[in-house]
């Protein structure tokens, strides 16, 4: 393999990760139901502002939603159902949903994400939330060498 | 160019060309090339007979199929008998594609796509945009070692039916319903659709079920502006500004539901419009007639022995004879209905019944949970403030 590109100034694609559990604390950690329902929509209308200023610098390209339960699934060989197990209430890690965003660096992906967990929640106050930052691998170059 | 027009010309160019003999999965792809071709021609060229044009193209798309498999058969002498254009197919013919694209043996998602394709004239990319998966998910075509898309699946699944036979007219219903409770997204919208094609179906069928299910649509779509804030919150209906319901498409709903129900044949659709009549008659939501829809969820109850039917008709209970009742009512659906497989919305109708009932600390504790089992972000959004304004009461 000769030099690689990602010194040039392509855009390479972020997943913003948000989880229901296994991120450290939010600084301002409480759930939406003990919010007022003037917070709930302050919020609301935050995430919805952010998804819209994204697509206008075409900086967006998907966001999406997960229910929190979830069920584990394997092969169980030939012939056989699957194997099914859970809701597992006690799952350390659970991922309430993503924004995938198409940016010019990492420092911008940063940037976006910080943005988001500014979010107001209880008190209007941002909440402070960790969001995980995944870099997607990227297609192979046409120039490999 | 008028799509409406377009779409509408289709399935009569499909009869064409399946009475001419060709099998109706090979039909029903030449049609689909037409249909692209005239999207891409028709906005700077547009033809004097469009369907004349529709048809023309389509046979020779599908002419061109088959001589292309002769020839690569070696077999060109099965292709040399054109026949002659035949009469103007009439509305009939295009009844028979809904019961063919419904047919049983599909699946529901199957049934759905074919039905947009074949009988609404929308093209694949469309039918997959408004349905939020890849094109190649929904497409047809020439088929992989594995992987059929949806429409090609199903046309395989119908392709030895025959379009004679009479159809059942509850799986086409159903198939319609399930096209219009997707709603819209894409640029394709799929309620306008639903209803325009059973309002087609109603003029062509004599079914009570048909103008209930034609009823119920328009009842649903005339409200449709004030059920959702600019910002996607939901307005629940006490709360719906009811000067922007549709009073035209409403009294249209509800000449449709009259007819029908002077039939004396009632069934789901028909008792289902008959509650949302209710609703849109009344000027304010403290007018509704409670008392009258408790009898139609009674009606709905017996025809369908449903858990929604139940879980509605104990909301209704609980406005019209109190929170304590419509709780009686809801213990009716049993534990099961809050467990393994709940009952959607169960536990948000139980909360509301709790906080009229004067139970804010549990009402508030089962709109968290309604929250959490909510099946999309509007209606995980609306218990969630309904828990925040509970929690957040002075005490």
């Amino acid at each position: 393999m000769g030099h690689t590109t990602t010194e040039e100034n392509t855009m390479a694609k972020y997943l913003l990760l948000k989880h229901y559990r296994g991120a450290p604390a939010a600084v301002n950690d409480v759930p939406m139901d003990q919010w007022t329902p003037q917070e709930v929509s302050a919020h609301i209308q935050y995430m919805n502002d952010f998804a819209a200023r994204l697509e206008k610098t075409g900086e967006f390209v998907d966001s999406q939603a997960l229910a929190p339960e979830g069920r584990f699934v394997r092969y169980d060989g030939e012939g056989r159902p699957p194997v099914v197990d859970g809701p597992f209430a006690e799952t350390k890690d659970l991922i309430a949903g993503w924004m995938v965003i198409d940016v010019d660096s990492e420092e911008r992906a940063f940037e976006l994400a910080g943005e988001l967990s500014a979010a107001p929640g209880a008190g209007g106050e941002p909440i402070h939330e960790w969001l995980e930052v995944r870099p997607f691998l990227t297609e192979m170059s046409t120039v490999t060498e | 160019m008028n799509e409406a027009l377009l779409r509408s010309l289709i399935p009569g160019v499909l009869g064409v060309l399946v009475r001419r003999g060709v099998d109706f999965a090979a039909a029903e792809d030449a049609v689909q090339d037409a249909l692209v071709e005239a999207i891409r021609v028709w906005p700077a060229d547009p033809p004097r007979d469009p369907r004349g044009w529709l048809v023309t193209v389509a046979w020779r798309r599908h002419l061109d199929t088959v001589r292309a498999e002769a020839a690569r058969r070696r077999c060109e002498d099965r292709v040399e008998e054109e026949p002659q254009p035949g009469p103007t197919p009439g509305v009939d013919d295009s009844l028979q594609l809904y019961f063919l694209c419904a047919h049983p043996t599909l699946t529901p998602s199957s049934a759905v796509a074919l039905t947009l394709r074949a009988v609404g004239g929308l093209t694949t990319r469309q039918i997959a945009r408004a349905y939020l998966v890849p094109e190649a998910t929904m497409a047809w075509g020439a088929p992989p070692a594995e992987g059929w898309g949806r429409i090609s699946r199903a046309k395989r699944t119908v392709s030895g039916v025959r379009l004679d036979r009479p159809g059942d007219v509850a799986t086409v219903l159903r198939v319609l319903y399930l096209v219009f409770n997707e709603g819209y997204s894409g640029d394709v919208d799929l309620a306008a659709e639903a209803i325009r094609l059973t309002r087609r179906l109603a003029a062509g069928i004599d079914h009570p079920e048909v103008a209930g299910l034609l009823a119920l649509m328009l009842l649903h779509h005339a409200r449709r502006a004030s059920r959702t804030t600019p910002n996607g919150e939901l307005v629940p209906l006490a709360e719906q500004d009811r000067k922007r319901w549709d009073t035209g498409m409403i009294a249209e709903g509800i000449t449709v539901l009259q007819a029908a129900l002077a039939r004396d044949r009632l069934g789901e659709y028909q008792a289902q419009a008959a509650v949302a009549a209710l609703h849109a008659d009344a000027r304010t939501a403290e007018e509704t007639d409670w008392p009258q829809i408790v009898e139609w969820y009674d009606e709905l109850v017996r025809l369908t022995d449903s858990p929604v039917a139940r879980l509605n008709r104990a909301v209704a209970v609980g406005e019209a004879d109190g929170p304590h009742a419509g709780l009686v009512a809801l213990a009716e659906l049993g534990d099961s209905a809050n467990k393994g497989h709940p009952v959607p919305r169960y536990a948000a109708v139980a909360a509301h019944l709790h906080e009229r009932a004067g139970d804010l600390d549990t009402a508030a504790r089962l709109y968290a949970e309604a929250a959490s089992r909510a099946p999309n972000l509007a209606e995980r959004t609306h218990p969630t403030r309904q828990a925040a304004r509970l929690n957040s009461r002075p005490r």
